[in-house]
């Protein structure tokens, strides 16, 4: 039984989330920008819209195309498995969190091919942004990784991310979520780093990937990302919020994610992009930070 | 008070990597300006059992000269000689940041191998005062514009400062005023000078300085 409704919220949360907290990320960019902004839930109503459409093929495309938006998605759903969402993960062991940063890993391998079997050069320039700047958020991800474990004792999600330590390992703390809060960024394609909204040629990276793909391919794909945001997101709150008393450790996780949705509409709305010769220097300065917290620790 | 002097440590190493990756003049005499009063703070979190009048004297000069005098004087040399940017420097910003993370590893593992009073074993003074310095020596060597130099240069007297903290608890306060005052006056040489080069080679380009010119 208690399996059962950790299963139930488990799917709740991968399902219902990650539209709400895109939704709550729009509402926020509008409000602050004077406009009313479209419903929370309108990604929810737009992922079910794509759902219900038929999807046109290239000619030029290979199983590779189709494969991308499913194997993304998978590896998000796999990746939330690791993830304590609802209080407890589904899955958990030693190690995990080197599964957790290969997944996600995967998701983006899959993408890259799917855009460069298009065979167009637009597609190819996103694909080796994306890969060029991924490759500099990874370090990043597993140095502030090494530094939490090495202080939990363990390598799995559940531990490494829990508020502990109390005041003795703050600055180590702070220098890990400052690095990984980075990541956060770079990963979802959020703004200082690459903007969501845009269309513009000289400034995408993660967008211009899935400008061919259409109907339910879209849906897995814009679906996916969601996840990933919730995700890392849910890591990082997990990291400082304690549990709050009455509404247990899935409400306070909501509560928490809700705030962080308002605070990433907050910075979107109040910084522009960097240019792009500026991104990879904001990636290794995470780096060096996450090196810094590492160094602290193992102290 | 222990962990607050640790966290403080922490952002002044932090503010020196930023140093290393920031282009923007004003940004790095601001983050500077930052370190200097976090300089200044600390004293105070150091020692444990209240703090001497001596320490708050010391701490206050240190907090105003180094956090709001001198910047100010950095302001205006650049504000005179209208440059908001350090292009180019002789090693690249990225780069640079990496040598200051593996700057700060060295400084880490130096730390382990001296022969510090047992009491400093487990404080953070000695390996980041350590940093600091050899973050302020790469910024002096590795720059090009006086302006940056000139903060690398503040950068490295505030890693020798930490030292100085980390070795003997009770400063003789003289001396360190002293320290304290010959730092004013080089800054405020530096500031002169740096107009002075940029009137005579309409830049301020140290690299320019081995052309002739009248």
């Amino acid at each position: 039984m208690e399996t059962l409704k950790l299963v139930a919220s488990y799917l709740t949360i991968v399902l219902l989330v990650p539209p709400v907290m895109l939704g709550i990320i729009n509402k926020t960019k509008a409000a602050v920008a004077g406009r009313k902004g479209p419903p929370v839930l309108q990604p929810l109503h737009d992922t079910i819209k794509l759902l219900g459409k038929g999807a046109v093929y290239s000619e030029t495309t290979t199983w590779v195309f189709r494969l991308g938006p499913v194997v993304s998605l998978s590896a998000a759903i796999a990746a939330a498995c690791l993830v304590p969402l609802a209080g407890a993960p589904l899955v958990s062991f030693n190690g995990d969190a080197i599964l957790f940063a290969y997944l996600f890993a995967l998701g983006r391998f899959v993408t890259v091919a799917a855009a460069l079997d298009t065979g167009s050069s637009f597609e190819g320039m996103g694909a080796s942004r994306e890969v060029a700047f991924a490759s500099l958020a990874e370090p990043a991800l597993i140095l502030a990784f090494a530094s939490l474990a090495y202080r939990a004792g363990e390598l799995s999600l559940a531990r490494m991310f829990a508020p502990h330590g109390g005041p003795s390992a703050a600055a180590s703390t702070l220098l890990a979520l400052g690095s990984l809060f980075v990541v956060l960024l770079a990963e979802n394609s959020r703004i200082p780093i690459d903007d969501p909204n845009t269309h513009l040629e000289l400034t995408m990276i993660h967008e211009v990937m899935v400008l061919d793909h259409g109907g339910p391919d879209l849906a897995f794909i814009l679906h996916g990302a969601g996840l990933k945001l919730v995700l890392m997101t849910s890591l990082l709150v997990r990291l400082i919020l304690p549990e709050i008393p009455l509404l247990g450790a899935a409400g306070s996780l909501l509560i928490g994610l809700a705030a962080a949705a308002a605070a990433i509409g907050l910075v979107e709305s109040s910084m522009a992009r960097l240019r792009l010769v500026r991104v990879p220097q904001l990636l290794v300065a995470a780096i060096c930070a996450a090196a810094f917290g590492l160094i602290l620790t193992l102290r | 008070m222990e962990q607050l002097s640790q966290l403080i440590l922490a952002f002044i190493v932090f503010l020196s990597l930023y140093l290393l990756g920031s282009s923007s003049l004003t940004g790095c005499i601001k983050i500077v300006a930052l370190q200097g009063m976090c300089l200044g703070l600390l004293p105070l979190t150091i020692h444990a059992g209240g703090f001497h009048p001596r320490a708050l004297l010391l701490a206050s000069g240190m907090f105003i000269l180094k956090g709001m005098v001198i910047p100010r004087i950095l302001m205006y040399a650049i504000r005179e000689v209208k440059i908001r940017r350090e292009v180019g420097p002789m090693v690249g910003y990225t780069p640079s940041l990496l040598l200051g993370a593996a700057l700060i590893g060295v400084s880490f593992v130096l730390a382990e191998r001296l022969p510090v009073p047992p009491g400093l074993r487990t404080s953070l003074l000695i390996p980041v005062s350590l940093s600091t310095v050899m973050m302020g020596m790469l910024m002096m060597i590795s720059r090009i514009k006086a302006v940056t130099q000139v903060i690398g240069y503040l950068v490295f007297e505030n890693g020798i400062y930490l030292f100085g903290l980390a070795i003997s608890y009770e400063i003789p306060w003289l001396i360190e005023m002293g320290v304290l005052l010959d730092v004013f006056v080089a800054v405020f040489v530096m500031g002169i000078v740096i107009n002075h080069i940029a009137r005579a080679f309409d830049s301020i380009s140290t690299e320019k300085l081995t052309r002739l010119s009248d």
